[in-house]
């Protein structure tokens, strides 16, 4: 397979096309913008459409039509960009409309600045907008990484009737590494539900009211089931130097690729460290700290944030063990001796 | 005795929740006859929007998607651009389309989208309760305008079709009014030409149609008409104010005020 020097978010876009995106709508805001350039190059000359939105108002709402007509549909932005399309987010979700939102975070909050944030956690993993429904939320953390996730991304949001977000912090976006692609594959698409005015069979809606209470209880209802579901079937995370380790460092995406360096200098001074990087964010990997609770003396989030994944790590964790949180806000990414430090102080504190 | 009307194919033969004498199902009527008579019913699209007419696809024999408030036009420019041999048509109120939803018309307009927009102006938001739309008149009284719409305060009506007449995207603009069977028929012919100028690949096609709201207004549905014709004629002219052919803004009246 040929492998490419690409931008992580080329990388992202490339691998779209090769998962047969059909349409993106997009609003520019950096540090994503390159996303939407490579999709004004590429994707008209591959079959697809590719519309510049005059907001992310519009442009998550044109995703919602596209995406209903039964489309291959796409968007990108960055945190404040996420914040305007919560609207529709929470449309989608309601509606079963299936899409792909990337959302390269910067940081906050309001206008923040355009450096690499993890901030936007709650924000992807809580809720999608208003009312009760998820994203199923993925996060790489490196740019082979990020390819592979988009293509599996179409084929959740697919699956699941339900849009997907790739969360991913500025840096993976802006930095560049070699990436290969896997050769298109041609997906049986069921569209019976899409509203694409072929004029056979029953009408059909995409819509998101339920005015009867009982009724939208059991939307809601069947909606849970589904996450329910994704609980069960899609939870992917990666255990490193996790099988004799007795403190457990927790990070995903950029912060992840820190923390690994970490463990790897913790373990040269003796200290049987390890990672566990959740990949799903939502569904988040419970069963697997869960387990890591029964071995390891302690946790360690680390986040670029004020503490936002560390919440998942406790309720997973559920006083099994301590959990201690290390987080860079505003754009600041930690380093591997600051890490190092955090992970020498715990090992002391929990030494038996 | 001779049949001069029939229930339009594409409308479903179910009751309306609209408040007895609201011009909602006149303008339903409209928009399924130009369907029906174009023969477009297997291969168009629908936008329901937020307001009033929030279930009007439960009364259509097409697919749906309803749209959040305001954001149709961006629902319609993404079913079109995917599946751009379909007909896709949002229908709007004027809280919808020309206060929340403000953006998005004048962009899909300026974008020459091909689609088609009723707007429905009735002057108020009626499903909420009867609050100050964009397009309340000036001195009009409603729930958030208790003393009458006062300029300095809340500013003018808002002339949708001649606001987006200073753009160059769209093809084919037209106001109407659903009063009197004169404009009404004119009514019809403009929403059908709107279609047609989608069918023919024209570009963006907007009707304006000025509509009663009996209930905010508190006036019975005949004297409803009467006061659409007194006051909202003199703020809204109505007439074709764009055509597809030629592309100069040509003011050719449709023929308002009152029926003889
Ligand atoms: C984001 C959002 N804000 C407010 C509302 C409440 N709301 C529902 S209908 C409506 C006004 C609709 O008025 P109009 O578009 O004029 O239609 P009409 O009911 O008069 O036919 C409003 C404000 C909403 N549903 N969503
Ligand atoms: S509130 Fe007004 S616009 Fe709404 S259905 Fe009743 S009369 Fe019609």
């Amino acid at each position: 397979m040929e492998r490419m020097l690409m931008k992580g978010n080329e990388a992202i876009a490339e691998a779209a096309l090769r998962a047969g995106v059909q349409a993106y709508f997009g609003y520019p805001i950096t540090p994503q913008s390159e996303l939407p350039e490579y999709m004004a190059r590429e994707l008209p000359g591959r079959g697809g459409v590719f519309l510049q939105a005059e907001s992310e108002v519009a442009a998550i709402n044109m995703v919602y039509g596209a995406g209903g007509a039964g489309a291959r549909v796409m968007t990108s932005t960055s945190s404040p960009g996420v914040s305007l399309m919560q609207e529709g987010l929470s449309y989608l979700v309601g509606a079963e409309v299936p899409c792909v939102i990337v959302n390269m975070v910067r940081g906050g909050p309001g206008l923040g600045n355009i450096a690499p944030a993890q901030s936007d956690y709650f924000q992807a993993t809580r809720s999608a907008g208003h009312g009760d429904g998820r994203l199923i939320v993925l996060a790489p953390s490196t740019i082979q990484e990020a390819a592979d996730l988009t293509i599996l991304a179409f084929d959740l949001a697919e699956r699941y009737r339900n849009p997907v977000m790739i969360l991913g912090d500025g840096i993976l976006g802006q930095m560049m590494e070699p990436v290969s692609f896997p050769p298109p594959v041609q997906r049986q698409r069921d569209l019976s539900w899409a509203t694409t005015g072929a004029g056979e069979g029953p009408r059909r809606l995409i819509n998101s009211i339920y005015l009867d209470p009982d009724e939208l209880e059991q939307h809601n209802l069947h909606l849970l089931e589904k996450y329910r579901r994704a609980q069960q079937e899609e939870v992917r995370w990666e255990a490193y130097r996790m099988e004799d380790a007795r403190l457990a460092v927790a990070a995903y995406g950029l912060a992840a690729r820190v923390a690994r360096s970490a463990v790897d200098r913790a373990r040269a001074q003796g200290i049987a460290a390890g990672l566990l990087r959740p990949v799903t964010l939502f569904p988040f990997p419970v069963a697997a700290f869960r387990q890591a609770a029964e071995q390891v003396r302690a946790f360690l989030v680390v986040e670029m944030s004020a503490g936002q994944m560390v919440e998942d790590v406790r309720l997973a964790v559920e006083g099994r063990a301590p959990v201690r949180f290390y987080g860079r806000l505003g754009g600041v990414v930690p380093t591997p001796p600051e890490v190092v430090q955090q992970i020498e102080q715990l090992a002391a504190e929990v030494a038996p | 005795m001779k049949q001069v009307t029939a229930r339009p194919k594409v409308l479903l033969d179910v009751p309306m929740h609209y408040c007895p004498g609201c011009t909602h199902g006149v303008a339903h009527r409209l928009v399924a006859e130009a369907i029906d008579e174009l023969g477009i019913r297997g291969r168009t699209i629908g936008v329901a929007s937020v307001g009033c007419s929030v279930f009007m696809y439960n009364y259509f024999d097409l697919d749906f998607q309803q749209a959040a408030h305001g954001r149709a036009p961006a629902v319609a420019t993404g079913i079109k651009r995917v599946l751009p041999d379909r007909i896709v048509f949002t229908y709007q109120g004027d809280g919808d389309l020309a206060a929340i939803g403000t953006a998005e018309i004048v962009h899909a307009a300026n974008r020459g989208e091909n689609i088609t927009v009723i707007f429905i102006n009735n002057a108020v938001y009626g499903m909420t309760g009867g609050q100050m739309a964009p397009t309340t008149l000036l001195g009009m009284r409603t729930t958030t305008t208790p003393f009458g719409r006062d300029a300095r305060q809340a500013g003018y009506p808002i002339r949708v079709v001649e606001l987006l007449n200073t753009l160059r995207g769209p093809a084919y603009l037209a106001r109407v009014a659903l009063a009197g069977p004169g404009n009404i028929h004119r009514a019809k012919k403009a929403i059908r030409r709107a279609f047609q100028t989608q069918v023919e690949g024209k570009g963006f096609s907007l009707v304006e149609v000025l509509s009663t709201c009996p209930v905010t207004w508190g006036l019975p549905p005949v004297e409803a008409v009467r006061w659409l014709e007194e006051h909202m004629l003199p703020e809204f002219p109505l007439g074709e104010f764009r055509t597809p052919e030629p592309r100069e803004a040509v003011l050719m009246p449709l023929g308002g005020g009152k029926e003889g």
